[in-house]
């Protein structure tokens, strides 16, 4: 068996490294290219240098969206998690029902970004039309705005993940545990939590980048609103590229490199974080 | 029974191989959001064919109509992929890198050309750039580098049923549409609609002026371009890369008359849409409407209502009973010069049949409902009433507004600063200070930026 498996290695390997290949590792090399670049398509670029890199830094635009990014990624992260794993836990216990319910909570997810952005903001403005204001009022309305939207959307999914690493506990490891005399709390932070850590490690990784990453649901909740005040990375990307001339695309593009490289940087240092704990 | 797993084991290695890297493939052509794929595909005899990247949405289902009609008629291959709505320049840029890329594409006017210039074929002697009757647009080393073939004009679109009926109520400030002849009788009658909007049974003067991504170029880009035009004309020039901003604050008189006579409170604009202020406006819920001829097609509902256009007047003492309504183009066919000779023969002569037979010219009148500045169309009866009514005014001899403050807008950043002035200044979470500040200072680092 192992030497059939060594044998047709390349076969079973070659077609999804093709498509890295071609989906990532091209694409990202171009890209870091074209930040040095001043192009208006991807095939006429002119070598400028650094310029585009020190543009970047200097914009104060990009660095609030940084700061707006990371805030939200932080009460994302602590949130969703949080409820998923409670979910989780009441849809682990034998109630009637809860594969109904397992299904229901995973829907939103099925859902695209645009059309839950604009969902929530015929819901969120009809709310506050009550008051007299819309979601632009201010950059806190569509901060939380955005983090129910996403919130809502992710905790199902999330949740799934947990379910599945709290079906994986030995069911006599829990019962020892309860015949020992521990109680409810005591299992939950002596056995459960340390028990499903690789399901924590995959979602908070998962939670992590998809709160930087967010575009789709930021685009149609606020754009931006009220002043860029609700602009994340990516959008802010977006708007770099395509709200000047061709010579801010590499400007766009160098954020871009930035940023996928501040996410790479702060995915392995979860990771490290978070996999270390799994191993004690 | 060990070949029999090999094979197994390399046939399903293959299909998922197969899999994967159709997957790749098709999903290029899927961007373009266009009904016809990616590039254009097939081959006639003479080895020419046409790849059309549209810009209006809206007409999409009739340019894949003529396309087809075209592609019976000669043979000739045409496809038709259109961009989704405010995507253009995206699709564009992505397209034409392409090694199959877009032989015929558009620009919105000369700033465009900035971007895109290096791509255009110079049309000169072309027939579509003889038998232009409007301006073509030309750059450095490229005498025409862009033909416009649909002539638009924007003002404010009004019911003119429910105008009328308004005239004939007891002391109403008017008797007749035509005694608005400046901003202080706009003002007036739409005051006063307002104020009874029960007894005329509309929920405001003025549909909702929705400062949402949707349609709120109609304030960012349309309007705008009334105290830039001014400006520019009071100056005697026709671009400029700074603003002193002599007339925003007539821009601010009409913009106030939008918030306030309206079918809702300012507070609430950034969450409307153009399809809002579109559907109020078709339901008779609102009596005027700013938009452009563009908002008229054969199969929506204003085409069974009886429309007109009144100009923007802003108050410059220099309106009165002396302007007509914006009108311009901002839709340019270029051909792509790094297309091979074929193609670019294959596009000239499609254009030509486009602007010339009998079947082009119909669908470009009247499916299109476009007003095409080529002399082949002298004699044409346009379908859409704005069209006649902003020809009217011109019959009478008030001066058109030309396009030259739009036309010189620096960028997107621009626009989207504007929008968001104006949302801060209808929520009133900041003042018309900033919206002066857009149009002064912005305006000129956004020039200096580009």
């Amino acid at each position: 068996m192992e030497k059939a498996l060594k044998k047709y290695f390349p076969v079973f390997v070659l077609p999804t490294a093709a498509a890295f290949v071609i989906g990532f590792i091209v694409p990202f090399i171009m890209a870091v290219y074209l930040s040095f670049c001043s192009f208006t398509t991807v095939s006429d670029a002119k070598f400028v240098g650094i310029g585009n890199y020190i543009e970047a830094f200097q914009d104060t635009t990009f660095l609030h969206s940084v700061l707006f990014s990371a805030l939200f990624t932080v009460v994302t992260v602590i949130l969703i998690n949080v409820l998923a794993f409670t979910v989780a836990l009441c849809l682990t216990k034998k109630i009637k029902g809860t594969n109904v319910f397992r299904t229901i909570f995973f829907m939103p997810n099925l859902i695209g970004g645009i059309v839950l952005g604009y969902v929530w903001q015929l819901l969120f403005n009809g709310l506050l039309s009550y008051v007299n204001r819309t979601l632009t009022y201010s950059s806190v309305y569509g901060f939380w705005g955005l983090v129910i939207l996403l919130s809502w959307q992710q905790i199902g999914y999330m949740m799934i993940i947990y379910i599945a690493g709290i079906q994986n506990i030995a069911g006599d490891m829990l019962e020892a545990a309860e015949v020992d005399g521990a109680n409810g709390f005591q299992r939950l932070f002596k056995i459960i939590i340390p028990s499903v850590s690789p399901s924590i490690v995959i979602c908070t990784f998962l939670s992590l980048t998809n709160g930087f990453k967010l575009f789709d649901q930021n685009l149609a909740l606020t754009a931006g609103e009220p002043s860029r005040a609700t602009e994340m990375v990516a959008l802010n990307i977006y708007n770099t590229f395509y709200g000047s001339t061709a010579a801010y695309r590499g400007v766009g593009q160098a954020k871009a490199v930035i940023f996928a490289i501040a996410l790479a940087v702060i995915g392995v240092i979860q990771m490290r974080f978070t996999a270390g704990k799994e191993e004690k | 029974m060990r070949t029999c797993k090999k094979v197994v084991a390399v046939l399903s290695a293959a299909i998922m191989a197969a899999g994967v890297l159709s997957g790749c493939g098709s999903s290029g052509g899927d961007a373009a959001g266009g009904a016809a794929g990616g590039g254009a595909g097939g081959e006639n005899a003479a080895g020419g064919s046409v790849y059309y990247l549209n810009y209006k949405p809206e007409v999409d289902a009739q340019w894949q109509e003529l396309a087809a009609a075209y592609t019976e008629e000669t043979g000739v291959p045409v496809t038709v992929v259109t961009a989704a709505s405010g995507t253009y320049e995206q699709t564009l840029t992505s397209e034409i890198a392409k090694t199959e890329a877009p032989t015929l594409f558009q620009v919105e006017n000369q700033s465009w050309l900035d971007n895109w210039g290096q791509y255009c074929y110079d049309l000169k002697g072309s027939f579509i750039a003889e038998h232009s009757t409007a301006n073509t647009l030309s750059m450095e080393g490229v005498e025409v580098a862009s033909v416009p073939f649909a002539m638009e004009s924007y003002g404010i679109i009004y019911n003119v049923d429910l105008l009328e009926e308004y005239c004939a109520l007891d002391n109403a400030v008017i008797s007749s549409p035509a005694e608005i002849i400046d901003f202080a009788s706009l003002k007036a009658v739409a005051d006063d609609i307002q104020a009874r909007k029960d007894e005329l049974g509309v929920e405001g003067a003025f549909t909702s002026a929705g400062l949402d991504g949707s349609s709120n170029w109609r304030f960012t880009t349309h309007l705008a371009n009334v105290p830039i035009y001014w400006e520019y004309t009071k100056k005697g020039i026709t671009t400029a890369k700074s603003l002193d901003g002599t007339y925003v604050e007539n821009y601010k008189n009409l913009i106030d008359l939008y918030f306030t006579d309206s079918t809702c409170d300012p507070a609430l604009l950034s969450g409307k849409t153009g399809d809002d202020a579109l559907a109020e406006f078709c339901d008779g819920m609102a009596v005027f409407y700013q938009n452009g001829t563009w908002a008229w097609t054969a199969d929506n509902d204003m085409s069974t209502m009886n429309v007109a256009f009144l100009p923007l007047y802003t108050g410059v003492p220099e309106e009165k009973d002396t302007i007509g309504v914006c009108t311009g183009t901002g839709n340019y066919w270029c051909v792509n010069k790094n297309s091979t000779e074929e193609d670019i023969q294959a596009t000239l002569d499609f254009l030509e049949w486009v602007i010339s037979s009998e079947t082009g010219i119909e669908t470009m009148s009247g499916a299109m409902a476009f007003n095409c500045p080529f002399d082949t169309f002298e004699g044409v009866e346009l379908a859409n009433p704005l069209f006649t009514s902003a020809n009217e005014y011109e019959a009478a001899g008030k001066t058109p507004v030309t396009w030259i403050g739009t036309e010189s807008l620096p960028t997107e950043n621009w626009k989207s600063n504007l929008g968001s002035a104006l949302i801060e200044y209808a929520q009133g979470t900041g003042d018309w200070a900033n919206v002066e500040k857009v149009f002064t200072e912005d305006f000129a680092t956004e020039w200096e930026n580009r």
